[in-house]
């Protein structure tokens, strides 16, 4: 007997009994389809990530403030913050740098006539722009008499003049940020759905412009104002290290620490953030692999009991076809044909429907899921190791009857 | 050539040993036809099975066409069913969602027959039970007895030499019974194969030429029949009530 009977032989077997193959393969899709798409979304998040930082480029580093602070002369928990005169001081100290530059980042709430949406307003300079590789598409970033003069004007994110304009030309339009009028100069060029917090949501104003006008008393502490984080530019990659150290040296003089304290602001090179994100975005995708896991494992208990209930019956059969001159490997054979026919159907309607979640998630524009080719393998290799493994255990032990055993049983 | 030897088939139930067959001697030449009778549990099916290949004894010896059978592996066994044997269950046992020609051809698969004969003997098998028209049901739209049909065309496929069958005419009418052991009849006298059937009724024995009496697992008497009958020779029951007792 070749292998095309074997084939038509299993086939028709399964054609036999429709509801029981249907049932094996939708455990198998449904393995398969949810790790597929799981392990789309968890890649596609991590890839999303890890590109921002990328773009950040590789001799720009980032100073934050640090941690919440718990100091004895403090008096309790507050966030440590970062001054405007620590941006000066490091701008007037660091050497082998093309810029400093800082940025104050709030929530306002953002009107254009009756539409309203919420959005991070950051005030930056000039410099910052250039230093974070923000590009204009339409209109112009503030010039610097209108930075050093306070003048409202805004530049605007590709998302906030979608929901606000809805398709009217943004320029020259007066917005509202919690409610201080503001002139739209420019649009950003669209950074694409990189993940969490893209420009593409924010409001650009200059940043003198938002300390006098916007942010409030919030952003000054103690006659000083503070800055979201500040960020420079190093000549070569080569000096990163060394500009960190300078850094660190310049900030804990400006912040007054004893030599043992503890810093109260962050020092982090792209390096460095690809490492902390590297660890979240592991844990993210550690955590949708479970979940993908848990799915794998029920469609697999689904598959081995549909197997499982059809045993008695699979059981006469293959007594009756030993009993006409049936070798045990002609039956392995068959029944391997059969499972193997279900899983790879199974496994590939499952890969299909993955594919489509992570195309349906990429269309929402949260996320873009990628479909990886390890977590197809796997997702496919297990439901195909499960529907063989439960297809033919039940198969190969009613083998090794004796034909009129296997007819008798129950 | 069926020779058995001094075989006994002992099923364990747990703690009580349950002696299907204790000890039996059978001898059956090639081209006999046999009955097999004796009361319910006298071990028929158990023996018709082991002479089919579909079991083994737990001890003595059988050796068929001078192999001996009880040494083989499993695959010997079933190629030894595939060539030689043909068996008709008393449950029939047909594959449910099978029409009755692809139930036909199973075996023929397994025998290595090429599928463009193989459609053409299980055609075959099917006209010589008279189920030409029946060919595409399956055995839930079939009566009992055109089950019983579809079972033997499986069983003859093969042209095994020898044709076992356990109870054949037991769920079905006289007349269709009548029908069967016909059939039984022309293919022992017309290709020569070696027949064996188990009943429980003795005018259906009868047709054989020979019948072997099991009690409790022994064989109790082995008789040639004298004049078998010939398949529609009529009932001495029925002979009786039409009024005309001859002595037979
Ligand atoms: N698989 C089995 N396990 C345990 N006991 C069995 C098994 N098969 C048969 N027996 C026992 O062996 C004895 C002979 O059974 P067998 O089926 O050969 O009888 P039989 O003569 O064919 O009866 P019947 O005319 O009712 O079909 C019986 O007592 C039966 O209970
Ligand atoms: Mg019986």
């Amino acid at each position: 007997m070749n292998i095309t009977e074997n084939f038509r032989i299993a086939l028709r077997a399964l054609a036999a009994n429709k509801l029981r193959s249907a049932l094996t393969m939708l455990g198998i899709i449904i393995g398969v389809a949810s790790v597929v798409a799981l392990m789309a979304i968890g890649a596609g998040a991590t890839a999303g990530i890890t590109a921002q930082v990328q773009g950040i480029g590789s001799n720009l580093i980032i100073v934050m403030p640090g941690r919440l602070q718990q100091g004895p002369n403090r008096g309790g928990m507050q966030p440590a913050a970062l001054y405007y005169s620590d941006y000066e001081a490091l701008a007037k100290t660091l050497k082998d740098v093309n810029g400093v530059a800082p940025s104050y980042e709030t929530q306002a709430t953002v009107v254009f006539e009756t539409r309203t949406r919420s959005a991070g307003v950051i005030g930056i300079t000039t410099k910052y722009a250039e230093l974070r590789h923000y590009d204009i598409e339409q209109g112009r970033f503030p010039t610097p008499a209108e930075q050093q003069s306070g003048a409202r004007v805004a530049v605007v994110g590709v998302n906030v003049v979608r929901d606000l304009f809805g398709g009217l030309n943004p320029l020259g339009r007066t917005i509202k940020l919690n409610g201080v009028p503001f002139t739209v100069i420019g649009v950003l060029e669209e950074q694409g759905s990189g993940g969490f917090g893209s420009a593409d949501d924010y409001v650009m104003v200059p940043l003198e412009t938002g300390y006098d006008k916007l942010f409030g008393a919030s952003a000054v502490e103690g006659g000083k104002r503070k800055v979201s984080n500040i960020v420079i530019s190093v000549k070569d990659e080569t000096a990163v290290d060394s500009v960190m150290a300078q850094i660190e040296r310049t900030l804990r003089r400006q912040h007054k620490l004893a030599p043992g304290d503890e810093a109260d602001f962050l020092v982090l090179s792209q390096t460095q953030l690809l490492d902390t994100l590297s660890q979240i975005t592991a844990i993210l995708t550690a955590f949708l692999g479970a979940i993908a896991a848990i799915s794998l494992l029920v469609g697999g208990i689904g598959i081995m009991n549909i197997m499982l209930v059809s045993v008695t019956e699979r059981t006469k059969e293959i007594g009756l076809r030993k009993a006409v001159g049936a070798k045990r490997g002609a039956i392995l054979l068959q029944f391997l044909v059969e499972t193997l026919v279900l899983s790879l159907l199974g496994g590939l309607l499952g890969i299909a429907l993955g594919v489509g979640i992570a195309a349906a998630v990429t269309a929402t524009g949260v996320i873009t899921a990628s479909v990886t080719a390890p977590s197809v393998a796997l997702a496919f290799g297990f439901a195909a190791a499960v529907g063989v493994l439960f297809g033919l255990y039940p198969a190969w032990r009613a083998a090794q009857l004796r034909p009129i055993e296997a007819l008798r049983y129950e | 050539m069926i020779e058995i030897e001094s075989v006994t088939k002992v099923y364990q139930m747990g703690e009580t040993e349950v002696r299907a067959l204790n000890g039996v001697d059978v001898h059956i030449g090639q081209g006999e036809m046999t009955a097999i009778m004796g009361p319910s549990g006298s071990g028929k099916s158990t023996l018709l099975a082991i002479i089919g290949c579909l079991d083994v004894p737990t001890s003595g010896g059988y050796r068929l066409d001078g192999e001996n059978v009880e040494s083989m592996s499993d695959d010997e066994l079933a190629d030894i069913r595939s060539r030689k044997i043909g068996f008709v269950f008393q449950q029939f046992n047909l594959l449910p969602r099978a029409t009755a020609l692809e139930n036909v051809t199973m075996p023929l698969t397994y025998a290595g027959v090429s599928g463009k004969e193989r459609r053409a003997r299980a055609e075959e098998a099917l006209r010589k039970v008279g189920l030409s028209d029946r060919m595409h049901h399956r055995p839930n739209e079939l009566s009992g007895g055109q089950q019983q049909r579809v079972a033997i065309a499986r069983a003859l496929v093969n042209d095994p030499a020898i044709l076992l069958a356990d109870e054949p005419t037991g769920a079905l009418d006289s007349k269709t019974g009548t029908e069967i052991i016909r059939l039984f009849q022309t293919l022992h006298r017309d290709y020569g194969q070696t027949v064996i059937y188990v009943t429980h009724d003795p005018f259906i024995a009868r047709h054989t030429q020979r019948i072997i009496r099991l009690a409790d697992g022994q064989v109790i008497s082995d008789d040639r029949v004298a004049e078998p009958l010939e398949a529609g020779a009529p009932r001495p029951s029925e002979l009786a009530l039409s009024g005309s007792l001859v002595v037979l």
